[in-house]
């Protein structure tokens, strides 16, 4: 379905995940993290971008794999984005919801 | 009685969601490496969710967190129906460790550390690690045997504190 973010129409799933990474821009970005009620700073940029670049090459995300090849610590993610980290973090980077359980 | 019968299925459902996970409290009893995954998976993946996770290890699942025995587990390959091969065979020298040698290549296809990588990630992710007192005297061990970022020994009384609290759930593996 089609949702208005930023003043843009982008596609997204019923959980809010956009469904097109080329419909991304920083200000749907910045406007769905505040949803999340997180104010972006650097530090959340740094991540947003990894997991992007990590997305475009099919990559697989997991916890485990962010805190060894990631921007910032495990710690940090929590911190950055608290109450699922990875979840939060994938739908402001408009990548798809991971499937992984670590 | 009735009443309650002819609810409507939906509006029991509605009526629970309001009740979500708030915290797991998992009890960890067991050492062999299968149930210690199972119970750091579950842990780890509560934090992802968002839901406050803690892990209180008793009896033999102290092992997974003693120093000198943590990265040693094994998977019993007697007595475990799920093995799939003769009873007498999984007591035969080496298949134990063949068994686990094979799981722990599995597990590292599926992006899941070892056991001491992985205390350090669910410590980092938030989850908080107690080690049960009357099993760590029962085993004559030392707070320094044990896994440095353990966030403390409990009594089986402390760990019942950390149970309070709406949407607290416990379970024991």
């Amino acid at each position: 379905m089609d949702k208005e973010i930023a003043g843009m129409i982008v596609a997204v799933n019923d959980e809010g995940y956009l469904t097109n990474l080329e419909q991304w821009t920083k200000e749907i970005g910045e406007a769905i993290a505040g949803e999340e009620n997180i104010a972006m700073t650097e530090q959340h940029w740094k991540v947003i971008e990894f997991l992007q670049h990590a997305h475009r090459n099919s990559e697989a995300l997991s916890i485990r794999s962010l805190g060894k090849h990631g921007p910032v610590s495990i710690k940090e993610f929590y911190v950055l984005f608290p109450g699922g980290p990875l979840k939060k973090a994938s739908r402001i980077a408009g990548i798809p919801k991971p499937a992984s359980c670590v | 009685m009735s009443q309650a019968l002819t609810q409507p299925a939906d509006e029991t459902l509605t009526a629970q969601s309001d009740e979500s996970v708030k915290k797991m409290l998992l009890i960890l009893s067991k050492a062999t490496l299968d149930n210690v995954y199972a119970c750091f998976i579950l842990a780890n993946g509560a934090r992802m969710e968002g839901i406050e996770s803690e892990i209180f290890f008793t009896f033999f699942g102290l092992e997974a967190i003693t120093k000198n025995k943590m990265e040693r587990l094994h998977v019993a390959t007697v007595g475990n129906p799920a093995m799939h091969i003769p009873t007498m065979l999984g007591g035969l020298p080496g298949m134990e460790a063949f068994a686990t040698s094979m799981m722990k290549k599995e597990m590292e296809k599926l992006d899941i550390p070892p056991v001491g990588e992985f205390l350090e990630l669910l410590s980092a992710s938030g989850v908080r690690l107690w080690a049960c007192k009357l099993a760590l005297e029962m085993f004559h061990l030392d707070r320094s045997d044990l896994y440095d970022d353990l966030d403390g020994v409990l009594t089986v009384g402390g760990f019942y504190e950390r149970a309070r609290g709406q949407g607290t759930h416990l379970l024991f593996i």
